[in-house]
């Protein structure tokens, strides 16, 4: 269907995680030229930072509330707030309701934005209810199902569906069990012998499964799986599903 | 053969860095690898294709819940009870509170059945109390029975696996331990492998004095001990020998017999795939007249540290565990890592929750962190537990009890650079200037957009074994402010 003629398009604060912001900003522009196609106005506070996993995956959950609270109040009051990523996502609508358990005025702003907040592909499939982006990109792609989308959020049909409606791309399923790329967020540092060995598992039934690319929805995953590319010399490459719905070759 | 870990049960602490230690010689042998990646990978496929054949299986677990919720909320009262209709049944009930006391009871009941030898069926709350250690110290000879304890009692090593002790050796391995402890002719001939266990192991049922279980279930409404196993070993040691004890977790309650149709569907086919384990045995008491079964029953209710997890309202869930293996199979880091890297006798994600609740958070710091949080785990828990939840509530109680070490290579503590970090990501002027201010400092060692090596913790971490991409040369907020607007 054609979304740039509807009437009222929703207005979306985006929010761009912190490694999108400081490693591949290029992630964030995909996202927000998608977005604009589709006739979406698209805002950005430049006051927002992170969403706080960071701390709180490492146990340090006062530091991460003091975090997460500026980010409820910047986006209080926006219609929807989109993000690239399926963790920070998952960060806010499952485990914030965690973190602010005690706080029964910012749980209720948890609540408020909860049903707002979305990932990225979640948004177009499930919000402005589009598949095809019109995008074209003639290579043979893997999506890899990062953890917090598929297992916290249940998105697991919304990327492929996007995916699909890409012109001349050919989707790869990996053999793998929709297994975790082993990046974790500071697991990777802390057991990165593991965590680097779960990469190459990874790498592994991408190669085999004949793909080109390998897709996936966060910033994190991507970020640790191309590190092991580069040094191993991999020839694999990899891409977040904004800069593949961005792609017109 | 590779040298066996010298992996101590009973023990009360694990050395801080030793999981960094075993996971790293894991990772580099290719021959534990395999068999580790084979062994979980089959019984994950089979559980997957057993719970496909299965309509309803979602109701069941959600009743499995459920129903350990209820136990759990009330075990003094259920414990009660199964103590009473224990008893009613002529069995005896024990009640030990620590490691200590349960090896102490059950020492005592060979002694006063004067049994030199025991046969035991595998039961990893013994592994937990370091049972066969104690006996030995007291002139009493444990023999395993169940093949897989059998190789690991020859090999010196601990359960590589809740319910696959011996997952990581292959029959080549089994084959060279077996001609090395018992002379037996080498073979990698599975059938054969296990008739030289069970040859040596009749032996074992006809002479021993006292016969030793664990529990899958104790049923509250009934006194009865249920028993799930495939080799037949478990109803061979709670039948051949005179006396028979049972070591039970005071988690392992549940109310009532009908409720074994919920949780034996769930345990075989998590565990194993199975839609029942070939053995199910329930015993009730000491044999009657016209049955099998031992003249005298002995019930050890353990606690070793499970009251105290009863006590954490959110914790607690641990107990709900029924020991199917499945997490384990499921789990990435622990087809990578194997069973020994955990250091004790519970492995995977729900050992790396177990084993804090019971030995104390101080002596096993490093466990809850050693996930990648995927949730797999949780995705396949018969019962429901929310292992990642879970987990993160223990990296929070790290955090806040437990001094941690040191990481390698850091400047200030994790705390500090936690706060650090918080401070600048609450002032988006902070934000801004560290991001420039760590884009000069990587004029310095970023090469051609990447970082190959960095000293300094968390990064050091993070290009040991892969390159960290260098930062964009301008951030995401300042190229919003060229993209111009709509």
């Amino acid at each position: 269907m054609n979304l740039a003629a509807r009437a009222t398009q929703p207005r979306v604060a985006l929010f761009i995680t912190c490694l999108v912001d400081q490693f591949f900003p290029q992630m964030g522009e995909c996202l927000v030229q998608v977005l604009r196609r589709l006739g979406v106005e698209v805002t950005f506070n430049p006051a927002q930072t992170c969403c706080g996993q960071p701390a709180f995956n490492t146990g340090y959950r006062r530091e991460a509330r003091e975090v997460a609270a500026r980010l409820l109040d910047l986006f209080d009051d926006a219609d929807y707030v989109v993000a690239p990523s399926g963790s920070c996502t998952a960060m806010v609508r499952v485990f914030y309701p965690e973190l602010f358990a005690n706080d029964p005025e910012r749980l209720r702003k948890v609540e408020r934005l909860r049903s707002r907040f979305l990932e990225f592909s979640e948004f177009l499939v499930k919000v402005l209810e589009v598949e095809d982006v019109g995008a074209s990109f003639p290579h043979r792609v893997a999506y890899h199902d990062s953890c917090h989308l598929l297992r916290e959020l249940r998105v697991e049909t919304e990327p492929r569906r996007l995916i699909r409606a890409v012109r001349g791309v050919e989707l790869l399923e990996l053999g793998d069990h929709q297994l975790c790329c082993g990046f974790g967020g500071t697991f990777s540092v802390k057991f990165p012998e593991v965590s680097v060995a779960l990469g190459e598992e990874k790498l592994r039934a991408v190669a085999a499964s004949g793909a080109e690319y390998v897709v996936a929805n966060d910033a994190g995953c991507l970020m640790h799986l191309a590190g092991v590319i580069h040094r191993q010399g991999l020839p694999l490459r990899t891409m977040h599903l904004a800069e593949l719905l961005a792609k017109r070759e | 053969m590779r040298p066996a870990p010298s992996l101590e049960m009973g023990k009360t602490r694990i050395q801080s860095g030793q999981i960094h230690e075993r996971a790293r010689q894991v990772l580099a042998d290719a021959h534990l690898q395999e068999a580790y990646r084979s062994s979980t990978l089959r019984l994950y496929t089979h559980r997957l294709q057993a719970i496909s054949e299965l309509p309803g299986f979602e109701r069941l677990r959600e009743r499995a819940y459920a129903l350990k919720r209820e136990v759990m909320e009330h075990l003094d009262y259920y414990l009660a009870q199964f103590a009473e209709n224990a008893e009613r049944r002529g069995g005896h009930i024990h009640w030990a509170a620590t490691a200590a006391e349960a090896c102490a009871v059950v020492r005592e009941i060979a002694e006063g059945a004067g049994a030199r030898e025991i046969v035991k069926a595998k039961t990893m709350v013994s592994e937990e109390i370091g049972l066969n250690r104690a006996l030995e110290a007291a002139g009493v000879r444990p023999f395993e029975t169940d093949l897989g304890e059998f190789i690991v009692q020859l090999s010196g090593e601990g359960p590589a696996h809740i319910v696959a002790p011996a997952m990581h050796m292959t029959r080549h391995d089994v084959s060279k331990l077996f001609v090395t402890h018992i002379h037996s002719e080498p073979t990698d001939v599975p059938e054969e492998l296990t008739a030289i266990a069970r040859r040596v192991l009749r032996e074992k049922f006809a002479r021993a004095g006292l016969g030793l279980s664990g529990a899958n279930f104790a049923v509250a409404e009934t006194g009865t001990i249920v028993l799930v196993e495939n080799e037949g070993n478990i109803r061979f040691s709670t039948t051949a020998p005179r006396v028979h004890v049972a070591l039970v977790g005071i988690e392992k309650l549940i109310p009532r017999l009908a409720d074994l149709a919920v949780f034996l569907r769930l345990l075989g086919r998590s565990g194993t795939g199975q839609k029942l384990t070939v053995y199910t045995s329930l015993l009730t008491g000491p044999r009657r007249p016209g049955e099998d079964g031992p003249e005298e029953l002995h019930v050890v209710l353990v606690d070793n540290g499970r009251v105290a997890t009863l006590a954490d309202s959110k914790m607690r869930e641990v107990l709900y565990c029924i020991r199917c293996g499945g997490c384990l199979n499921a789990c990435p880091v622990y087809r990578k890592i194997g069973g020994h890297a955990y250091g004790w006798v519970y492995s995977g994600p729900i050992g790396a929750l177990i084993t804090p609740q019971l030995l104390g958070l101080e002596s096993a710091r490093e466990l809850p962190f050693a996930s990648s949080l995927c949730a797999v785990c949780r995705d396949v828990c018969p019962v429901k537990i929310n292992i990642p939840d879970l987990l993160l509530q223990l990296r929070s109680q790290a955090q806040e009890q437990v001094r941690a070490p040191r990481e390698k290579g850091a400047l200030v503590s994790e705390r500090t650079l936690m706060r650090l970090w918080a401070w600048a990501m609450k002032r988006p002027w902070a934000y801004s200037l560290g991001s420039r201010l760590a884009r000069l400092g990587q004029r310095l060692i970023a090469r051609e957009g990447w970082i190959r090596r960095l000293a300094l913790y968390p990064l050091s971490g993070w290009t040991e074994g892969r390159d960290l991409p260098a930062l964009a040369p301008k951030t995401f907020r300042e190229r919003w402010k060229e993209m111009g607007k709509q």
